[in-house]
């Protein structure tokens, strides 16, 4: 079975590179395997026959999003961490604010893995049980974006532009001096 | 079914093989008519009124020291140069050359001249490209070199102010042909107004045409917004830590780049390989001609008009050519509702 194959090839890969991500500590190469763990999610979306959102991944997170994440990692010359410091600094060992956050962590990892062994007995819809032609189809794809779910994404395009003017609000300084 | 199977494959080898061949062309053909516009003659010595130049460049080239930069980044000073050129090839994919052809009826069902043929080829075209950005970026910041990083960020912030230009312009053609597939915007070309006019998108998208080729301009980083390289001011930009076959593969990416973006807009606006005089088998030969025009256009403005300064590529590519693109694209989506309706 080729497709079982490809399958956990790029899923395996995936999965690798996400983790990889994290446990970089130059964020350059966090950056780098990021962009590879979105070509590998946008072939397991090739392999079910939605061509078009794989496209839109590509052109939307690999082709921009992470540009701009790589433009403010090396504008910001951020320096590479250090083990020692990172030890010194690991939220378990931050008293109070820290340590709550770190425990919100693990609540999140528990509970993400609780919904995924959960959807493990739950049944899967069959591939083929969606039809091809409307996911693949960009007409069909638009069409539906602009009339059963308009709300919701003219609700996201103002909930992006909120936070767009809440990044100028908060980076902008009235009356900066130099 | 073995021999469809093997000329398909000779047709993806074909066009690799004519990528390659485009940008040693390209390389000098460039010279040759930079030579022309300074009223010199250009590479001359090497083979015939010197056809031989681009082998004896990649020569030297190849025989030179490969050298790296103490402080730069080893996997990523690497990477980079690889990414870019792999792009580069990988973008001309979905871009047809050629209409349904039996090769003089060698074969029974007609074959596709191109790599192949998916139902959203526009954008896997753009979303290849957008790719090239790293290649050039990567090779900035890895050299950790004060020129190269300014070249690698002035690449990545020109190339994502055009880009939007670029799709905006694509996005009115794609309106007009209803179809996101290259072959089947090209075969929506054929055909002629009042019997003479032939049926070219560029005649009814001539604004979108000049703003594609513009962005197209930006986005290959060739002058007049050749800002990544800007020889007077950052030595030669991204590729200045670069030696031997690493930095031959950028100039080699930015050659084939020119000649996507080329090939794109013949399809998409100069009705492809449609064309007078010539049968099926060879309509090839009129996308040929058309991309060698443009690519003589873009040789041309490169060495007839001077470079920008920074600030006004960004003010022109916002200020300017994406509202003019905008309002192509609302013009042509009401056209397209008033004469369909």
């Amino acid at each position: 079975m080729p497709e079982t194959l490809i399958f956990y090839l790029l899923s395996g890969l995936a999965i690798v590179t996400s983790a990889l991500v994290i446990g970089q500590r130059n964020p350059m190469y966090s950056v780098m395997l990021l962009i590879a763990s979105f070509g590998a999610l946008a072939g397991l979306y090739v392999t079910l026959d939605a061509p078009f959102v794989a496209v839109a991944q590509i052109i939307i997170y690999a082709g921009a999003i992470m540009v701009l994440f790589l433009f403010v990692v090396m504008l910001l010359n951020a320096p590479q961490e250090d083990a020692a410091e990172w030890d010194r600094t690991h939220p378990l060992r931050q008293p109070g604010v820290g340590r709550f956050g770190a425990l919100l962590a693990l609540l999140l990892v528990v509970q993400l893995s609780w919904a995924l062994l959960r959807t493990g007995s739950v049944e899967v819809p069959v591939a083929g049980a969606v039809d091809a032609e409307t996911i693949s189809s960009v007409r069909a794809v638009g069409r539906t974006l602009f009339t059963d779910y308009v709300f919701a994404f003219e609700a996201t395009s103002i909930l992006i532009l909120v936070a767009m003017v809440g990044a100028v609000v908060l980076a902008h300084r009235e009356g900066e001096e130099r | 079914m073995e021999l469809r199977f093997l000329v398909q494959l000779a047709v993806i080898g074909l066009t690799f093989f004519m990528l390659i061949n485009a940008s040693a062309l390209l390389v000098y053909a460039e010279r040759k008519v930079m030579g022309f516009m300074q009223q010199r003659y250009g590479p001359y010595r090497v083979g015939p009124h010197g056809l031989l130049q681009p082998f004896a460049d990649i020569l030297k080239l190849l025989f030179k020291e490969e050298l790296r930069p103490k402080g730069a980044d080893k996997w990523l000073f690497t990477l980079a140069p690889m990414l870019s050129v792999t792009a580069a090839f990988a973008a001309f994919a979905t871009v047809p050359w050629g209409g349904e052809t039996t090769l003089f009826g060698l074969l029974d069902d007609p074959i596709k001249l191109g790599v192949a043929d998916v139902n959203v080829g526009v954008l896997v075209v753009f979303a290849i490209t957008s790719m090239g950005v790293y290649g050039i970026v990567l090779a900035g910041w890895s050299s950790n070199s004060k020129y190269s990083l300014f070249g690698g960020l002035r690449a990545s912030a020109q190339m994502i102010s055009y880009e939007l230009s670029y799709a905006t312009a694509l996005a009115a053609v794609i309106l007009l042909s209803g179809s996101m597939s290259l072959r089947e915007t090209v075969d929506a070309q054929a055909g002629f107004w009042f019997g003479f006019i032939p049926q070219w998108y560029v005649f009814l998208q001539p604004l979108g045409f000049i703003i594609y080729m513009i962005a197209g301009i930006a986005e290959t980083n060739r002058a007049p917004f050749d800002f990544p390289e800007a020889e007077q001011e950052l030595v030669a930009g991204y590729n200045t830590e670069y030696s031997s076959v690493r930095f031959a593969l950028f100039p080699q990416a930015e050659y084939i780049n020119m000649a996507t973006t080329a090939a794109v807009a013949t399809d998409l606006y100069l009705g492809g390989w449609h064309g007078p005089f010539l049968p099926p088998e060879l309509e090839w030969i009129w996308f040929l001609v058309k991309v060698g025009i443009i690519l003589f256009a873009y040789i041309w403005v490169r060495w007839t008009v001077p470079r920008y300064r920074y600030d006004q590529l960004m003010q022109f590519g916002w200020k300017w050519l994406f509202p003019a693109a905008v309002i192509n694209l609302i013009l042509t989506a009401a056209g397209v509702l008033y004469f369909n309706a």
